[in-house]
């Protein structure tokens, strides 16, 4: 028998924990990566010659953080490791790879999708100025580069990346000004019952919160961001928000690290034409998948956060979840056990998420608030009342022809980081419920990729 | 005008440094940073906005946003983010004057 | 019966949002009927050439009549479709010197129909226009033509011609064309009804489903145009550029926007798909396209592509479109099939069939687009 073609996107813990599946079973995969090292972003590795600990770059999740890479490097030359290569188009059951202005056109039997994540953004007037940046870059600069963003940052959004980054900020040593969370206390006595379904996650996220307080760090819950004050040369210099009480403050900065949770990279799993349904509770189209991790589309496996956001624990689980799910499908023999207690694993983790979504909503309605002159899409330098014109006189509705008549989501990051604010403000406006806005389509390439491509000069 | 600085290093300040060059000044960087940091650590942008008056320093750190992108002085496209600094780099941080397409 | 009005056009791309515009201008009232949204397919995601050179000589008359729209469109729209009258080269290469002559063969024959080419080579071409790399040869440029926004071009029309009075229904497809007695009877896939005495069928690659249902079957063949859009660099790049050659993966172009990104057309066509409403881009169109557009301006080649796409064109084997009344029904008319080329010629099709719908003919040559052509025997 030929060998199975098996391509995995992304070296997180899911496509780690994929390709080690596949490697169990005595297949060599094709591992796909557009890092410079394998570790996904959560548990990013720091560059060769850095020296800080894992204890100290990942926390509470030292262990698994060593435990994904260990697992990586046991296998790293039994698979078929490619980094810094960016798929940037599929077709015709082969991935389209760049790298610099190399290129490859790759067949595979089954592909597995472990594309991870993003930071989920509300735009705030003023998040163009330079200091500006999401939770996860604030998390890369610390984790990957030893630096903090700015010389006083100011924490704003929700979700737990907010209280994970601001705490390893304070860890650190970097000047924290503030954690401001728009989130209210009362979604989180809500949210408790699914949030106990792993009590160590949730013990680990009450104890962040008590060490950022215990560092003197304000936090504020039930906050409306306002606004990021700042200089078209210097950038950001402070922070304007309504606190629970209806009152105004100002906060000194020169940096913020701003989101809310995470959405999904699912660019590629369109590209591959799966199919799409729209997620009532995070509010977000995502690619439909059965159990195991199968999409619509024959050969084709979503697994990790770039299916849903269900954290890296459960990444690992679906990462293996999805591989056993295509070994099965390539008929290699597969332990109905294993897959089974992966399954259970991967519903605790949603029940969790479930919570999560609960106790750190969206905050939708921050969209409809934009004012007019608050940039929307930050690559195209549209406005909230740009996009609002647009509708007026056009009659748009649809994302996509939103998109087409005023550029919001038409730059360089497609949509990524003000798609999903768009859509909301859409809605608001048009006065029709956020699904029937629909999804920005994906668009090759999933990052841009150089007219130099495929040059043999 | 001194030029303040956006990053700050908060450990791993023990490695060779690596000096390249921004706009034809000498930046010094060190060893295993990227161009982002490099060039944040010494500044407070990385390139000017298309499309509004404000200048830009990057976003999302992790190669999505597509905001941090500089060039080489001979035109070459560079990702800040995701791209290491090396010695003797000569980096610019606005785009080329439109006389750019005469010079292939 | 929901509607009833002198005319019903199907299809809402360019040429029937502009024909329903025109039809206006002439106090003829109109239903359009649109099976998804306003010019989405290749009326929204063509290259944007508002290019007369290059076009069969017996169809200038026609994008000269267009060409005047395109003029005064911000007027006529009250919208502004991004038109931009900054020029259009063609150019072709060292190893085909032979076109060099039927450049200067075109622009002689043009020339008589109003459109003036000068033809450029060496250090006047160079000086010109800086960017063409060594392997170009020499170029006719238009000084008069240009481009424009396809994803605004057509909406705006359909917008026009609502504030005028037309009736626009979008999301409404047609499933059913039949003439009872005087009137022609159009069914919705949801049911719906319209009623009219006129017919006109602009629906593009689908065109071929309706003409059939009159006993006009054409041989159309859908395919989708091969779309890559740059970052955006500072505007050096006044003209559409375009190659001549009889090559199909040479035939690229480029344009760029006020606003700065390089909008790339052309090599290879994909496959698309009118039953799903659907059209891609091949991953190996677009990188030949690519490597075509570094050997025509080697400037680009640093770039960075930021979006591909493509639509859904429908090709007829001629390159002409079907255009004008129907052979087998009275009242019955069409105007689809542009292949690939209809954008800037389109306002001009909707005048043009609006007058003859209106008057009963026009002075723009329409033999060669006759539906007649493709009839059996």
């Amino acid at each position: 028998m030929a060998e199975q073609r098996i391509i995995i996107v992304g070296a997180g813990p899911a496509g780690t924990r994929a390709a080690q599946a596949c490697v169990a079973a005595g297949l060599q995969p094709i591992v796909l990566d557009e890092g410079r090292h394998a570790g996904g972003q959560i548990y990013r590795r720091q560059p060769d010659n850095f020296t800080r600990p894992y204890t100290k770059l990942y926390g509470t999740e030292a262990d698994r953080a060593q435990a994904v890479h260990d697992a990586f490097d046991a296998i790293r030359d039994r698979i078929d490791y490619r980094p810094e290569t960016l798929v940037w188009n599929i077709a015709d059951r082969h991935v389209w790879t760049a790298s610099g202005t190399g290129q490859t056109a790759l067949p595979f039997d089954a592909l597995l999708l472990c594309t991870g994540a993003t930071d989920r953004l509300m735009p705030v007037k003023g998040w163009q100025y330079a200091g500006s940046y999401s939770l996860g870059g604030a998390q890369v600069a610390l984790k990957s580069q030893a630096v903090s963003i700015g010389h006083r940052v100011v924490f704003m959004g929700s979700g737990p990346l907010l209280y994970l980054v601001a705490s390893q900020y304070v860890e650190a040593g970097a000047a924290v000004a503030a954690v401001l969370d728009t989130s209210p206390f009362s979604a989180r006595v809500k949210a408790l019952p699914d949030l106990l379904a792993v009590p160590s996650i949730l013990w680990n996220g009450v104890k962040l919160t008590q060490a950022i307080k215990r560092a003197g760090v304000p936090v504020h819950l039930g906050v409306t961001p306002v606004e990021i004050l700042g200089d078209p040369d210097t950038g950001v210099n402070g922070v304007r928000f309504r606190d629970s009480g209806g009152k105004e403050q100002s906060i000194a900065c020169d940096a913020v690290a701003m989101g809310h949770h995470l959405r999904p990279e699912t660019q590629l799993a369109d590209l591959a034409r799966c199919a799409f349904a729209f997620d009532s509770h995070t509010r977000q189209w995502l690619p439909e998948r059965d159990g195991d991790g199968r999409a619509s589309v024959a050969g084709v496996y979503l697994a990790g956060d770039g299916a849903r956001i269900l954290g890296a624990r459960s990444a690992e689980a679906s990462g293996t979840l999805a591989a056993l799910a295509a070994l099965a499908d390539l008929g290699l023999p597969v332990d109905k056990g294993v897959t089974a207690s992966l399954r259970g694993e991967v519903a605790t983790y949603a029940k969790f998420a479930r919570g999560l979504a609960t106790a750190f909503p969206w905050p939708s309605a921050q969209a409809a608030a934009l004012p007019d002159d608050a940039v929307l899409c930050r690559c195209e330098g549209v406005s909230a009342g740009d996009l609002r014109a647009v509708m007026r006189e056009t009659g748009a509705q649809e994302a996509n022809r939103a998109k087409a008549f005023s550029r919001v989501g038409m730059g360089r990051c497609q949509g990524r980081y003000c798609g999903l604010a768009a859509a909301e403000l859409i809605a608001a406006e048009a006065g029709i419920p956020v699904d029937q806005v629909g999804r920005l389509r994906g668009q090759a390439p999933v990052k841009p990729i150089n007219i130099g491509i495929g040059d043999e000069k | 005008m001194p030029v303040m600085s956006r990053f700050v290093r908060l450990g791993e300040t023990d490695r060779p440094p690596v000096t390249l060059y921004v706009d034809d000044q000498p930046v010094t960087a060190l060893e295993g940073d990227t161009l982002m940091v490099a060039l944040l650590a010494s500044g407070g942008t990385l390139r000017q906005g298309e499309f509004g008056p404000e200048k830009r320093a990057g976003f999302c750190l992790m190669g999505a946003c597509q905001d941090c992108w500089v060039w080489t002085s001979s035109g070459e496209r560079l990702r800040a983010c995701s791209t290491l600094a090396t010695a003797g780099q000569r980096i610019v941080t606005s785009q080329p004057e439109s006389t750019w397409p005469s010079n292939a | 019966m929901n509607g009833a009005s002198d005319v019903i056009i199907v299809g809402g791309g360019l040429m029937g949002s502009s024909a329903a515009l025109f039809l206006r201008g002439h106090g003829i009232s109109v239903t359009l009927l649109e099976t998804d949204l306003i010019g989405r397919q290749a009326s929204g995601t063509n290259f944007g050439n508002v290019r007369r050179q290059g076009r069969p000589i017996h169809q200038l008359p026609l994008a000269n009549r267009a060409s005047a729209i395109w003029r005064r469109s911000r007027e006529l729209l009250g919208a502004d479709v991004e038109y931009l009258q900054s020029g259009h080269i063609r150019v072709c290469y060292r190893e085909r010197p032979e076109l060099v002559g039927s450049m200067e063969d075109y622009a002689a024959k043009a020339r008589l129909e109003g459109l003036d080419l000068e033809l450029l080579s060496g250090n006047a071409l160079r000086d010109k226009f800086p960017f063409f790399g060594p392997d170009v040869l020499a170029g006719s440029y238009s000084a008069m033509d240009g481009h424009a926004n396809p994803r605004l071009a057509a909406p705006a029309f359909a917008r026009a011609a609502q504030k005028l009075g037309a009736i626009i229904h979008e999301n409404t497809k047609i499933v059913d064309a039949q003439k009872v007695g005087e009137d022609f009877i159009v069914t919705a896939a949801n049911g719906r009804t319209f009623r009219a005495p006129i017919l006109l069928i602009t629906a593009g690659a689908w065109g071929n489903a309706l003409s059939s249902q009159f006993g006009e079957p054409v041989p159309i063949v859908s395919r989708g145009p091969n779309m890559s859009v740059t970052e955006p660099v500072p505007y050096a790049i006044l003209p559409a550029v375009g190659v001549m050659t009889p090559i199909e993966e040479e035939t690229v172009y480029f344009r760029q926007v006020a606003r700065g990104n390089i909008v790339l057309g052309g090599s290879t066509r994909g496959p698309s798909f009118p039953d799903q409403y659907r059209a891609y881009v091949e991953p190996q169109n677009t990188l030949t396209q690519l490597q075509q557009i570094r050997r025509l301006a080697p400037a680009l080649g640093k770039l960075n592509i930021i979006r591909v796409w493509s639509g859904i064109e429908g090709y007829m084997p001629d390159s002409q479109p079907v255009m004008g009344p129907s052979a087998t029904t009275s009242g019955l008319y069409y105007a689809f099939g542009f292949s690939g080329s209809g954008f800037q010629i389109g306002p001009g099709v909707g005048e043009t069939m609006a007058e003859i719908i209106a008057t009963g003919g026009t002075d723009i040559p329409m033999e060669p687009y006759r539906i007649g052509r493709f009839a059996k025997g």
